[in-house]
């Protein structure tokens, strides 16, 4: 009934979430960068986060320069290959490109940047150098796209560098919680392994980072400390129901698709609150596990949405239905989850507002809460002097220093949750800065 | 990220003019003052050659046209502008501030006048400004030419030799001569410079064109209040004369003058192309005048990984490496046998190659029987491995060039006319094409005839 169906086995797994951007040929390449007009003061690089030259690296693949292409996208940005698949493009370099204005469609940057990115590493062409060693060394608290470009930043400056990673394996969420359509798991890796190879940072894995203890530890081990530590788990809504079966926090269940796949039980009948990213990630990857219903709820209206218009459309295109101005109040069923008692809401004196004796139930078998991730207090609670804003962000300067001078932070647990580009960015200048402090320049 | 050894390897001497790379801005509007020069030099840029000097011109308003070729702007461009219409003593105030901030790029001062008193004080005047060199500007098209200066000099080789006999009797930096490729004979200025005692000569200068004519109005582009005159052409499409004329220079026997190569370049394959034919180092302009001097950042770069993956320590050790390979047409080697192969996986089936070779060359495609396939197939005993096929292709790599013969035989034009192997008469059995399958006239309008029956 639905557009895909329930993936069996590892080969239908595949099929249903096959990549939405595939690498370029060599002659598209040609093309597409032939396109490119090398504007002065480039839009799409004020627009990327991490400031790629892009009108260099595309002229560099159009004259055939593939390895200096390479090294100037990851002179600005050490994931260079995962943003170019995971970035949004269409609301940052290709959303700005100047063809935009003309009304033609904008350089293809984000699969030009992987056409570069894939070269140097499938053919495992090394273009970094760790620097000469220098005395200091820094523990980074979290191995994911924040604390892997600070990592490679300072080991560039040839200062030693210990990451401490929770779980078995890296990358954050850039492993464990991008859609799958995005970006397989091998590719994630391969480019970890790329960095780690050429600059040779320590990750511990299985360390959790949490007690005083810990924190003493790595405060009289090492002289600084960055903290790439993300949010923590999905947040509780705090309404009757909410610890049944079948009902997952948006992360956490996109963590186990990634690596699970096909072997990961899934339900027919899904319901996924929430108005991001996350809530139309996961609406599109329930299409895709061939749930036969997928509605997404989401308590305001269609303009009040904050996901991105194209993420919505692509949910939309695999049959995702949406109900907007509805909040939850209550998950109904025995032991396992049966359906989702609603109330509308509109907006009255500028406030968001439930209408009395407007409930009604919906049924299903998955409820998926993409309403937002908690943070981490614990290990906030835990270090001296820490100052944490009223979202529960860490508070930085303009270096990406925290009130503990000691620390240093950047990503999601300072931004709040934005993009992997973001916090490939906020690491890196963390770790500029930390560089600056501990080498005196 | 690159390379930490110390020693400059894109480091450039041309005829002693040092500069800290060789890619140089050529004598035009980029290098019209020392604001551009000093932007330029700030961005990356190794050295300039200042905007020709001389008396001051005036200069008309339009100046510029441009073949678009099918979207891609400016792959040609023309111009109808003349030297500086600065005052000499504005330029020359200037040379000195910009070698005041960049003592270690090369400043090249163009010059163009007349008289032997004129070439003697403008020469002192601008190495008194502190030039590292001297271009002498033998190849304006236009405008000058006509005032028996520019190309008029450097289409007469005796004059040119004389004239930059004057010049070498007063300076004291190294002198350029810049030849016009207006000329059937590139060697013959290009001796004449050496002859008149000049360090190094430059090529090419612009080339003698109409860029196009406005078929609305009836007049050349650009147009001056519905009038035009010809102009010179730059750019891109002039890049494959260029080179050839590099060339033709570097191989006159035991020439031995550096050699700066200008002529549509654009990029570091660009420049590689000019040094491997025997340029020292090279000139830009008409990019500038596209993208700003940022597309320095693209050569340099792409210069640098070059000679990383070819292992080349050094300019010098690049100037000229492909000249050995550039021999007389009668010199190559007639055994050599390619035909062409087409990659099916790759084919698009735009069956370009198809009509190329049908109506083209040589008839040695064909189209798939009943159309089952767009995808065509070489007649390989029809191929005479002409390679129009791989040119037309637009996928990378689809059609390849396969050797056929064993690779053991040799044997040049000038060996069979030697042995007496050649065709003399008109209908000799030696003929090239003898025996080659031609179709029938007819054969191409055989549906006409048979609807005729």
């Amino acid at each position: 009934m639905a557009e895909f169906k329930r993936p069996t086995n590892e080969q239908e797994f595949e099929n249903n979430f096959s990549p939405i951007k595939v690498l370029m040929n060599k002659s598209e390449a040609i093309l597409e960068s032939s396109k490119c007009l090398f504007c002065y003061d480039a839009p799409c690089t004020k627009a990327c986060p991490t400031h790629i030259d892009i009108p260099l690296f595309i002229r560099q693949i159009n004259s055939g320069n593939m390895t200096g292409s390479a090294m100037t996208i990851y002179a600005s940005n050490y994931m260079g290959n995962l943003c170019g698949k995971v970035c949004p493009v269409e609301v940052l370099c290709e959303g700005s490109c100047v063809y935009v204005n003309q009304g033609v469609k904008a350089v293809e940057i984000g699969r030009l940047q992987n056409y570069a990115t894939h070269k140097v590493l499938s053919e495992k062409i090394h273009i970094f150098s760790e620097g000469e060693k220098v005395n200091k060394k820094v523990a980074i608290i979290g191995g994911g796209p924040a604390g892997l470009s600070c990592a490679s930043e300072l080991r560039k400056a040839g200062i030693e560098v210990d990451i401490y990673e929770g779980r078995k394996m890296a990358a954050g969420l850039a492993l464990h919680g991008i859609a799958p359509y995005k970006i397989a798991n091998e590719d994630v890796l391969e480019e970890l392994n790329y960095l780690q190879e050429q600059f040779h940072f320590n990750i511990i894995y299985n360390s959790f980072i949490k007690t005083k203890a810990d924190v003493a530890k790595l405060e009289k081990e090492y002289d600084a400390v960055f903290l790439g530590i993300g949010n923590s788990s999905t947040s509780a809504l705090n309404i009757p129901g909410e610890d049944k079966k079948e009902v997952y926090g948006a992360v956490e269940i996109i963590e186990e698709l990634r690596m699970k796949k096909s072997n990961l039980v899934y339900g027919n009948k899904v319901i996924v609150f929430g108005g991001g990213n996350t809530a139309m990630d996961a609406a599109s990857e329930s299409a895709r596990m061939g749930a036969e219903t997928v509605l997404l709820a989401y308590r305001r209206s269609k303009e009040n949405m904050g996901a991105y218009e194209f993420e919505y459309d692509l949910a939309k295109s695999a049959g995702v239905k949406a109900y907007f101005n509805v909040a939850p109040v209550e998950i109904l069923g025995d032991e396992k989850v049966t359906g989702v008692k609603f109330i509308k809401t509109e907006i009255k004196d500028g406030k968001l507002k439930t209408i009395a004796g407007s409930e009604f139930n919906e049924k299903c078998d998955m409820v998926i809460k993409a309403t937002g991730q908690s943070r981490h207090f614990e290990l906030f609670d835990n270090i001296s002097k820490l100052e944490i804003d009223d979202f529960g962000r860490i508070v930085v300067d303009e270096n990406f220093r925290t009130t503990n001078p000691k620390y240093y932070a950047g990503g999601d647990a300072v931004n709040g949750g934005k993009e992997v580009v973001n916090s490939v960015a906020e690491g890196k200048v963390a770790a500029t800065s930390i560089i600056k402090q501990l080498t005196k320049i | 990220m690159s390379t930490k050894s110390s020693k400059n390897k894109l480091a450039s001497n041309l005829a002693g003019i040092k500069s800290p790379n060789p890619f140089w801005l050529a004598s035009a509007p980029p290098t019209n003052s020392g604001y551009q020069i000093m932007k330029a030099f700030d961005a990356g840029w190794g050295g300039a050659v200042w905007k020709t000097m001389g008396i001051p011109v005036v200069n008309t308003s339009s100046r510029y046209g441009a073949v678009s070729y099918k979207g891609n702007r400016m792959s040609g461009f023309n111009n109808i502008e003349l030297i500086s219409d600065r005052t000499l003593a504005d330029n020359l105030r200037e040379i000195e501030e910009v070698k005041k901030y960049f003592p270690d790029n090369a400043v090249v001062g163009s010059l163009m006048v007349q008289s032997k008193e004129e070439w003697h004080q403008i020469i002192k005047d601008v190495e008194n400004a502190g030039v590292d060199g001297i271009e002498l500007n033998f190849g304006c098209p236009h405008g000058m030419c006509e005032r028996g200066m520019g190309s008029a000099v450097g289409q007469d080789p005796e004059v040119l030799a004389l004239i930059t006999s004057w010049v070498m009797e007063v300076a004291k930096v190294p002198v350029i001569v810049k030849l016009s490729p207006n000329v059937s004979h590139i060697q013959d200025p290009a001796i004449a410079a050496k002859k008149g005692g000049a360090n190094a000569v430059s090529l090419i200068n612009t080339i003698q064109s109409i860029i196009g004519v406005d078929i609305d109005n009836f007049v050349p582009y650009p147009t001056v209040d519905g009038k035009s005159t010809n102009g010179g052409y730059c750019g891109p499409a002039v890049k494959p004369i260029a080179l050839n004329m590099v060339k033709n220079v570097a191989k006159i026997p035991g020439y031995n003058l550096p050699i700066s190569g200008i002529g549509g370049i654009e990029n570091w394959r660009d420049a590689v192309e000019f040094i491997l034919m025997g340029a020292t180092n090279v000139q830009v302009c008409t990019a500038v005048m596209h993208y700003g001097f940022g597309i320095i950042r693209e050569m340099v770069t792409g210069l640098e990984q070059y000679m990383s993956d070819k292992v080349f320590n050094s300019i010098d050790e690049m100037v000229g490496k492909a000249l050995p390979n550039v021999q007389k047409w009668e010199n190559l080697n007639l055994k050599y046998k390619i035909v062409a192969e087409i990659e099916e996986s790759k084919c698009i089936g735009c069956q370009l190659c198809y009509i190329a070779c049908e109506d083209g060359a040589h008839q040695a495609i064909k189209l798939s029987e009943n159309g089952e396939s767009r995808i065509p197939k070489i007649i390989e005993e029809n191929c005479v491995g002409c390679n129009l096929c791989s040119l037309v292709c637009p996928v990378e790599s689809c059609i390849s060039m396969v050797r056929k013969d064993n690779g053991k035989e040799e044997l040049t034009w000038t060996e069979r006319t030697e042995r007496g192997d050649i065709p003399t008469t008109f209908n000799d059995k030696m003929a090239g094409g003898l025996g080659h399958f031609v179709p029938e006239p007819k054969k191409a309008i055989e549906y006409r005839l048979s609807s005729k029956k």
